[in-house]
């Protein structure tokens, strides 16, 4: 079933998932689902207000509450402040003399039962002097507004001003230049399973934490730092993780905290399972953003150059709002060539629940506004959107070659011209574009769209993955990983990796999930890394066992280690494949022959730190990426003329560079997901409603997310371009998908009605009134 | 909580259970905390996600908005009632498929699809649509699953 590629035994066909099993048969453990005897439920007190003072705190009648056995606050944590690098250290576990935001941790409870805990959290007394906030930028960035933090002053979290070439001559020069603005809204993150945490400690020297973390590694650090804790006594086990998308599960929560302080003071295992409410009021969200950018062309509809100027809402603490900013600019010189560029960014501090990572990062916001405008840009100059992406389009360097950006930004492999083509053959665009518009009351339209994500993404400090492969004296292999599968399918690559370099079947391979005690540190699940650089450090324990068991093999046929393989886990000579071995004696004679070996190979990642540097923040310069993926996609979507209801049909065709599926089926539900649940949702359905802090719609009924009935059909078309940088010529899938999908819809809903949605989502208000103003308009031309 | 203890008496997967429950008990709460079956997940309790999805007399059901004693009597199947050795159909395709992907949304998805094809062996695309419209999920897309419960319904009526 389904497309393969290359000439791999495991890699390139459809690898049935290796986790799949455990999941559709219920077997599969998530944090919540943890159960320990003893085990206390937690609950955290939370502030009602989105800016308050604490004037004072009295637990004494949760404390006495039958059934309550630890009460925390904030000063328990002894001032410990943390964030997501050294100089952004602004958030207490608990807050201690001011809140920030609504609902933001005061203190916690726990009791024998939920119930208990709940009814102690009530019983807390909290005073506060409530202050004045800010709820927008535009609100923070008035001079004298209230500060969020009193020493950040003008609500400022994070600026940016680039520049590179000469945009100003660009623009008096170009045949053509627009400025538009465009604006992204809040969104959840969207995942069901809601943070969960178990913790406990072992003796008063060792915590174990089991919780719903993507990036494992990064409660390992801030954990032993918290309870001034050695490394070595931090046990971070991390079970099934029902999705991430960045921010909360990779971050810090006060529930986090509160558990391992409660199981601490109490003695006893804490859990704390966090309601969808409190995910949807306080969990981290996608910063909400307000861009204009200035677009210059030739009259052939040749980019010149693009000045960007983004401003977000961080919310109350900084959390990871500098990479925000960085992604939104870093690639806006990809997947076309712009010779000019500049950007200024601007992320304030608000009293809203902190923004933070989110799939398609940064670059979601910054590629809807340009690839919408393109299209504007395309209709002035009379030209189809097709054309003019497929003229401003990088080219796929030729081998050994790579294209720089004029930001220094390094691609060695670029199928954008490919995705395009492929896309607009696919959805028969010419056709499409002509066809009928109008039907009744629905108009129909169709929209194009091209993107780039950056995959294997560096970080300055620690950036390498590892992996250490036991081979079991049966044949059986363990795989220890630190990297963490929340469900884009990495375990399955690992896996098929391991297997692949081996020789042996994927069905060999044991992979053991991260546990902080026996797996290696890894940075964590996010910006796209984990396949690229998990994937390298997988292939090279691989290779470093089958290494020494080839040496084994050698011996055994009187060759060189050079001259043997493993293959179908046959083991034999190259030369003379006669003489062979299975797989499972080679491994008898390697661990029994006295005195017996140990075959344990490790290998680690080293791409993300050695190629080409790290990128610069402060000047918006190098590689934020180890390589980069690419995108194009076309939607077709159906407008209710009448009630402004905005729909995706099914012609959806997304063309993804991935370099080379390693898994192709898990390439196609990375594309189709990320383009409708973090895409197509953006566009067209999903957006917090505020007021004065407060959100208004804290449930995933007034919070529409999509669902199966309006989901399209969208067909993944492969393109295959071998990066160099990437384990067997792999780069990121699905991020790129994120990027593309809101400039299509919002290009296809022009294409069906005339009016432009520049203010995400479109939702059936917004599209009506649109329309009336259009029609209003026309009325009064004639 | 106010209320006692009563005597619930009902069948899970095959097995009959009387417990005792206090009645503002949710049936979710005794399926996970009683009966230990974690693989009904919990992800809104507002009737929303549709990740607690069980089946009750064979209807599909969300766990979290209906009390204990409301499956009073009656026959309840959870995810791990379907298939045994072997994977049910469903879960085979979903499987093969490749439509799993975090797996959280997954055993409310087959419970619904279950639901479905025990009553309506030959769904339309639409039927299957609608079928999982109370199921949320947060990365697949939606499509693997619906092109995988067509492809088992396929195999149920006795095609390949």
């Amino acid at each position: 079933m389904g497309e393969t590629f290359g000439d791999y035994s495991i890699l390139g066909k459809p690898i049935p998932r290796v986790d799949a099993r455990a999941k559709v048969t219920g077997q599969a453990k998530y944090a919540a689902d943890y159960d320990f005897p003893d085990m206390l439920w937690g609950q955290v007190k939370r502030s009602p207000y989105p800016h308050a003072r604490i004037l004072s705190i009295d637990t004494s009648k949760a404390e006495k509450l039958p059934g309550v056995k630890a009460v925390t606050t904030g000063k328990d944590f002894g001032g410990f402040r943390w964030g997501w690098s050294g100089p952004t250290r602004d958030e207490e576990p608990l807050a201690v003399k001011k809140v920030r935001y609504q609902y933001e941790g005061v203190a916690a409870v726990a009791a024998v039962d939920e119930e208990i805990a709940k009814e102690a959290c009530d019983l807390i007394e909290v005073e506060y002097e409530p202050l004045p906030g800010v709820f927008d930028p535009f609100e923070a960035m008035q001079e004298g507004a209230p500060l969020v933090h009193e020493d950040r002053s003008g609500n400022i979290c994070v600026e940016y001003h680039w520049a590179f070439g000469d945009v100003d001559k660009a623009f008096a020069e170009s045949y053509l230049v627009r400025e538009d603005t465009f604006q992204t809204p809040r969104m959840a993150k969207g995942y069901l399973e809601t943070p969960a945490v178990v913790s406990y400690w072992t003796d008063s020297n060792h915590l174990v934490y089991i919780g719903a973390k993507g990036s494992p590694y990064f409660p390992y650090r801030i954990l032993s730092r918290c309870f001034n804790l050695p490394l070595s006594n931090v046990r971070i086990i991390t079970p099934f993780i029902g999705s991430d998308f960045g921010g909360t599960k990779n971050d810090m929560t006060p529930a986090d905290f509160s558990a391992v302080m409660l199981a601490k003071k109490a003695g006893r295992p804490v859990k704390i399972v966090t309601s969808q409410f409190d995910v949807l009021t306080t969990d981290l969200r996608r910063h909400p953003m307000w861009l204009t950018i200035k677009t210059g062309v030739t009259k052939d509809g040749i980019l010149t150059a693009t000045y960007l100027k983004a401003i977000a809402d961080g919310g109350a603490y900084t959390r990871m709002s500098p990479l925000t900013m960085m992604l939104t600019g870093c690639l806006m010189t990809l997947p076309y060539k712009l010779p000019n560029f500049k950007y200024d960014a601007y992320n304030y501090f608000t009293n809203n629940p902190s923004s933070a990572a989110m799939r398609g990062h940064g670059l979601y916001h910054s590629r809807f506004a340009a690839d919408v405008q393109l299209d504007m840009i395309a209709e002035e100059l009379g030209l189809d959107p097709v054309e003019i992406r497929l003229r401003n389009a990088i080219e796929n360097p030729k081998p050994g070659e790579v294209y720089e950006a004029v930001n220094e930004v390094h691609v060695a492999t670029c199928g954008v011209k490919e995705c395009i083509e492929k896309v607009a053959e696919a959805i028969n665009w010419e056709k499409m574009r002509k066809k009928k518009k109008v039907e009744g009351h629905k108009a129909y339209g169709v929209g194009f769209a091209a993107a780039t994500y950056n995959s294997g993404t560096k970080l300055s400090a620690h950036n390498a993955c590892a992996a250490i492969i036991r081979i079991c004296e049966d044949g059986s292999v363990n795989y220890l990983t630190g990297a963490t599968d929340v469900g884009q399918g990495s375990d399955t690559i690992m896996s098929a990796i391991a297997a692949e370099v081996l020789g042996i079947g994927i069905e060999d391979i044991d992979l053991k999930r991260v546990d902080s005690a026996f797996t290696p540190v890894d940075p964590g699940t996010y910006g796209s890394r984990v396949t690229v650089l998990a994937g390298q450090a997988a292939r090279n324990a691989a290779l470093d066992a089958k290494q020494q068991l080839l040496e084994v093999a050698a011996q055994q046929f009187g060759v060189k280690p050079e001259e043997v393989e493993i293959k179908n886990k046959q083991v034999f000579v190259k030369s003379n494949p006669d003489k062979n071995m299975s797989w499972e004696r080679l491994v008898r004679i390697a661990c029994y022959e006295s005195p017996g070996k140990v075959i344990i190979g490790r290998g680690y990642s080293t791409q993300g730190i050695t190629l080409l540097g790290l990128a610069d923040f402060t000047r918006g310069v190098g590689d934020i990426g180890t390589n980069y993926s690419f995108t194009a996609q076309a939607a077709e979507v159906e407008v209710d003329v009448e009630t402004g209801v905005v729909k995706c049909t099914d012609n959806n065709v997304i063309a993804h560079d991935c370099g080379f599926p390693l898994n192709p089926p898990a390439v196609e539900t990375q594309c189709q997901g990320g383009a409708y649940h973090q895409g197509v949702a953006a566009a067209l359905y999903e957006e917090f409603k505020m007021d004065k802090g407060q959100t208004l719609n804290p449930n995933l009924i007034d919070y529409k997310r999509p669902r199966a009935c309006e989901a399209p059909m969208t067909r993944v078309e492969h393109v295959v371009t071998n990066d160099p940088y990437g384990p067997f010529g792999a780069k990121e899938a699905s991020e790129g998908s994120c990027c593309s999908a809101p400039p299509a819809v919002i290009n296809a809903i022009y294409d069906a009605t005339g009016v432009w949605i520049n203010n995400l989502p479109a939702e059936p208000e917004k599209v009506f009134w649109a329309l009336k103003a259009k029609k209003e308009k026309s009325k009064g031309k004639k | 909580m106010k209320g006692e203890p009563m005597e619930l008496k009902l069948t899970v997967n095959g097995k009959p259970y009387e417990l005792m429950v206090k009645p503002n008990t949710l049936l979710v709460d005794v399926l996970r905390q009683e009966l230990k079956l974690t693989g009904t997940k919990v992800g809104c309790l507002d009737s929303a996600c549709g990740a607690c999805t069980v089946n009750i007399d064979g209807k599909a059901v969300r766990s979290c908005s209906v009390l204990a004693f409301q499956a009073n009597g009656r026959k309840v199947t959870t995810i791990e009632g379907v298939g045994g050795d072997k994977l049910h159909p469903i879960q085979e395709a979903m499987v093969d498929y490749g439509a799993i992907e975090c797996g959280f949304c997954t055993p409310g998805m087959v419970m619904s699809a279950k639901a479905l094809l025990d009553e309506n062996p030959n769904p339309s695309r639409e039927e299957v649509r609608e079928a999982i419209q109370g199921n949320l999920c947060a990365d697949e897309g939606y499509v693997k699953y619906i092109e995988a419960i067509e492809i088992a319904a396929k195999k149920m009526r006795g095609g390949q």
